[in-house]
């Protein structure tokens, strides 16, 4: 008479297939948030230190530094990561603090759509950004919008 | 580091925990609770939360530049207020330390004596954020204040 034994030390569960895409929020977290702070003290200190700091910030002063390609792929890159790692950190606050299943998808619904529309937003507020709007009072407009009128 | 995992022959380590405290409901004894662990984590979330909803005002307000100029430069004006402008400190302070500390996070995960010294870790991104601070706060409230 023969038995057949299961074997003992089968894994409980499947190794699961596909992407970990935990593993690569948990990468993404690591990579953009080195990046961020080379981008972020950056950002402040051209912004707040450098000259008059937060006085000197008006539509000329943006204008002129979105005139400047250095600047658009420097917030570029801004807007993209630091909205990502900060959602992506809400998330993880979410599966912490948030208990009901309801809820639970009520807030995740709320992070994507609200990451998605904003990463829209400020996409197109950095590319489709008119410096010399017409009409506007002269004074109000960055220096070089006096040679194109 | 590799430790042997044979229980044999696995020499026997001491873990030194904190006694438990007396007189308190905290039943103590544990390694990581009201510890500098604890505390950086309960930094680093709460710091989170601020930048993550000052973000999302950010890009809306941004968003204003192509409203109109005097549109935007009204919004701006909000952030040059006395008030604003030392709420900014804040914001900055926020952002320091969880820069700082995100980095300790990275060397506690990759670097081999990193999960060792997290503790002067801790205490080496409190020491950074004193000195960015120090240079950060009186150049931004003197543009604030127009001292």
């Amino acid at each position: 008479m023969s038995v057949t034994i299961e074997k003992p030390n089968a894994p409980i569960r499947r190794p699961r297939k596909g992407i970990n895409w935990e593993k690569w929020g948990w990468i993404y977290m690591r990579v953009s948030g080195i990046v961020l702070v080379v981008l972020i003290f950056g950002h402040l200190f051209v912004n707040l230190m450098v000259g008059e700091g937060v006085k000197a910030i008006d539509f000329a002063f943006v204008a002129g530094k979105l005139a400047n390609p250095f600047w658009v792929v420097w917030d570029t890159a801004l807007l993209w990561l630091a909205l990502i790692h900060g959602a992506n950190g809400m998330r993880t606050l979410v599966n912490d603090y948030a208990t009901k299943a309801t809820m639970r998808m009520v807030l995740h619904g709320a992070l994507l759509v609200s990451t998605l529309a904003l990463l829209i937003l400020g996409t197109l507020t950095i590319y489709a950004f008119d410096p010399c709007p017409a009409g506007s009072p002269a004074d109000l407009l960055p220096s070089f919008c006096k040679a194109a009128n | 580091m590799t430790t042997s995992v044979n229980p044999s022959s696995a020499p026997s380590v001491q873990i030194s925990a904190p006694a438990p405290r007396k007189r308190s409901v905290i039943p103590g004894g544990t390694l990581y609770r009201g510890k500098e662990g604890m505390w950086s984590w309960v930094l680093h979330r709460i710091t989170g939360v601020g930048i993550y909803f000052f973000l999302l005002v950010h890009i809306l307000d941004t968003a204003l530049i192509r409203v109109s100029p005097e549109a935007y430069n009204a919004v701006i004006g909000a952030y040059q207020t006395p008030f604003m402008g030392v709420a900014e400190v804040g914001l900055v302070g926020a952002i320091v330390f969880h820069a700082f500390n995100g980095l300790r996070i990275i060397l506690v995960d990759f670097w081999n004596i990193g999960t060792r010294i997290q503790r002067p870790m801790f205490y080496g991104v409190l020491g950074l954020w004193v000195v960015t601070m120090a240079a950060f706060t009186p150049r931004h409230l003197m543009n604030v204040f127009g001292w």
